[in-house]
């Protein structure tokens, strides 16, 4: 159903080139509920854009029901997301000046539906999700939880191979967020393919299989009840800069500390020596720092001690 | 998502915020209202003109004669035999001697038109007797001392609504009244207007009363529209015979100077409009900055819409019939205030001033396409929006 085959999504800022997605490859069968997990930044917006035809791939294929839509043009990624894609977003994103009804006739509309089947079927799904009633009311006049709810309806409006959740109860408490849940697992069980984007693994446990992202590369595929789930396991802390800090001063005292062996220092005597050397380099540090202000070009002279402290 | 939809959703849309949409129409309305004053009142006047005209006689042609650059002269009895000889394309002609002078009657002046004609004046001017005769072929003979007054002297406390048969002191002459006319006019400025009128035979007129003793204008009657030109002919070609020169005479028919006043009213009025047309240009622009204002603040549904499937086309084709109708509609208020206030105006100055069916369609479909038009770029922006950037976007 769902096919991503070495995607690349590559942004310029500047000189520096950020792999969004680094050679994603997932495939997602009907019927499955699937989680795609990771932090900020980890690429799972971007992966989301992609699967939901907003964007396209800078390289790679996308399969979606076996139509290779990875190059297709606006208004043909327009009509896929039409007729294929359900979309369920964190803000709602409910039109306000439009009634309930309305906007869940929204995707018919664009379908090109006539207005008696439109009617017919915006009515049917709002019954479904439990908003029998409130037809003619605005957004504004529901709860955080019925707005929810109306956009779920209107994702399933259009009969969507997909349904795309992007932070679902990222806006509604924990006892509604539950609820929302609770009716995605009943729509995944009534055989809807369900697509769920969250940094959250508590809400992520829902879904039967977990794809978790970092940097943009997947490092975890599997179902949701293994250990190596929620435990981020692949992560590496290689470029933290708070690692690479401690590492550099644990360098530097080694050297120190074979330089003061030399020296005759005792091993005991190290941490007091130790200490007292910082302290000068501080003190000389100080000392070049004002006199750097007296000097014409303070820029260049901040850029040249940048140097020598590493 | 059809025409029709958009345009419901366009009114909703225009619904939501009133005030808006009512200042973005302030510009179409000022402007439409102000090119359909414009045109009301130049219908108005150019009716009025030819109602004037129509008055006069439009089958009348005029000749004026200077003999410039000629010795030569004419007579009235050449033109009256050249008038008999053509007598299927003319009526009637008779001479016209305008009298520079005043009239008295008793010891009272009073400035009044004096004309001196000849016997046909009553027929060419369609002219109808109250009292008396009209002057006869035996008065221009006999440079008799006669006149016939219009209805206004009747109703002069000097006469006491017997002026028939009284005498009138013209440039110190006695002038008998032999007739009195019917009244042209039901009110009477203060200087009788229409009515205040004496006719004394042209000879007499020539003779005693003008400066130079020439006979030097005529008023040709044309036995219909269609001869007029035959008729205008008939009397240049008499002239050129006499005089062998062009410029010792004019002729023009009424007809030809009625084309050409409203030639030149049309010219006035359309110069008029376009001006009040340009602030039409100036409305569209304030269109235009709403609508642009407009797609910013809902970069958001615009993303909604596109994530949902809306085609760029559907989201253009939403903003330019918003922008479309919102002039219309300001098109339509337009015309109603312009309307009503060009009747104002008309009741005010006396003029019927109602635009014609043409003004008021053109005014309803200039609007429409200035929204339409100035709808596009901002519609085109809309259309051009990234869905991802546009659902990010608060």
């Amino acid at each position: 159903m769902i096919t991503l085959k070495d995607v690349y999504k590559i942004y310029y800022m500047g000189d520096n080139e950020v792999r969004a997605a680094d050679g994603i490859n997932i495939h997602i069968e009907k019927g499955e509920f699937v989680a795609i997990v990771g932090q900020s930044g980890s690429g799972k917006s971007t992966c989301m854009n992609i699967i939901g035809c907003l964007d396209t791939p800078t390289e790679g294929t996308y399969l979606l029901n076996g139509i290779d839509v990875s190059t297709m043009d606006e208004n043909e990624l327009a009509e896929i997301r039409n007729k294929m894609l359900g979309f369920i977003f964190q803000q709602y994103n409910l039109i306000p000046k439009l009634t309930v009804q309305e906007n869940v006739e929204l995707p018919l509309l664009y379908a090109g539906i006539p207005s008696e089947e439109r009617h017919e079927r915006a009515k049917f799904q709002l019954k479904r999700v439990g908003l029998e009633g409130k037809e003619r009311n605005y957004p504004s006049q529901l709860s955080g939880g019925q707005q929810q709810r109306v956009s779920i309806a209107r994702a399933l409006a259009g009969e969507p191979s997909v349904i795309l959740a992007d932070e679902p109860t990222g806006a509604l408490d924990s006892r509604t967020g539950k609820e929302v849940m609770e009716f995605l697992k009943v729509l995944n069980e009534e055989g809807n393919t369900i697509v769920l984007i969250t940094h959250d693994n508590s809400i992520a446990v829902t879904a039967k299989r977990i794809i978790r992202l970092h940097d943009g590369k997947i490092v975890y595929d599997g179902p949701s009840d293994a250990p190596g789930a929620v435990v981020n396991s692949n992560v590496s802390f290689e470029d933290d800069p708070l690692l690479i800090k401690k590492r550099e001063e644990a360098r530097l005292r080694d050297e120190e500390y074979q330089r003061a062996m030399a020296n005759g220092i005792t091993h005991e005597e190290f941490d007091a020596y130790y200490e007292e050397l910082l302290k000068k380099r501080e003190a000389e540090r100080a000392e070049a720092e004002a006199s750097s202000e007296n000097t014409e070009s303070p820029f260049v002279f901040d850029v040249d001690e940048g140097g020598s402290e590493e | 998502m059809n025409v029709f939809q958009c345009f419901i959703l366009a009114l909703k849309s225009l619904a939501t915020s009133k005030i808006r949409a009512l200042l973005t129409m302030l510009g179409i309305i000022i402007g439409v209202a102000a090119v359909i004053i414009i045109m009301s009142m130049g219908n108005g006047l150019t009716n009025e003109l030819s109602d004037t005209f129509d008055s006069l006689g439009t089958n009348t042609i005029t000749v004026s004669v200077s003999g410039r650059g000629s010795s030569r002269s004419i007579s009235p009895d050449d033109m009256y035999e050249m008038a008999q000889e053509n007598s299927d394309s003319i009526k009637v002609i008779t001479p016209t001697v305008s009298v520079m002078g005043s009239a008295r009657i008793g010891s009272e002046g009073y400035s009044s038109r004096i004309t001196g004609v000849g016997e046909d004046y009553l027929t060419l001017k369609a002219l109808e007797m109250d009292e008396g005769r009209f002057l006869n072929y035996i008065d221009m003979a006999e440079n008799k001392h006669t006149c016939v007054v219009g209805a206004y002297f009747n109703g002069m406390d000097a006469f006491d609504g017997e002026a028939l048969g009284s005498y009138i002191k013209i440039n110190g002459y006695n002038f008998m009244i032999v007739g009195v006319l019917k009244n042209q006019s039901d009110e009477w400025e203060d200087d009788g207007s229409a009515d205040n009128m004496i006719l004394v035979p042209y000879s007499t007129a020539a003779k005693l009363l003008s400066r130079t003793s020439q006979i030097s204008s005529y008023t040709v009657l044309a036995r219909s529209e269609d001869t007029i030109t035959a008729a205008k002919n008939a009397v240049e070609n008499a002239l050129y015979k006499a005089f062998e020169d062009e410029n010792a005479y004019t002729v023009t028919s009424m007809a030809e100077q009625l084309d050409s006043i409203t030639d030149m009213m049309d010219v006035m009025v359309t110069a008029l409009a376009l001006i009040a047309g340009i602030s039409l240009l100036v409305a569209g622009i304030g269109i235009m900055n709403i609508m642009l204002v407009s797609v910013a603040e809902r970069t958001r549904e615009i993303g909604i819409r596109k994530a949902l499937g809306a085609k760029p086309r559907h989201i253009k084709l939403q903003f330019v019939i918003e922008a479309g109708t919102t002039s219309t509609i300001g098109g339509v208020m337009g015309i109603i205030l312009g309307v009503i206030l060009a009747q104002v105006l008309g009741n005010y100055i006396n003029l019927e001033c109602v635009p014609t069916v043409g003004t008021i369609a053109v005014s309803f479909g200039v609007s429409a396409m200035i929204g339409i038009i100035f709808g596009f770029l901002p519609a085109n922006k809309a259309a051009k929006l990234n869905p991802i950037d546009a659902l990010r976007n608060d």
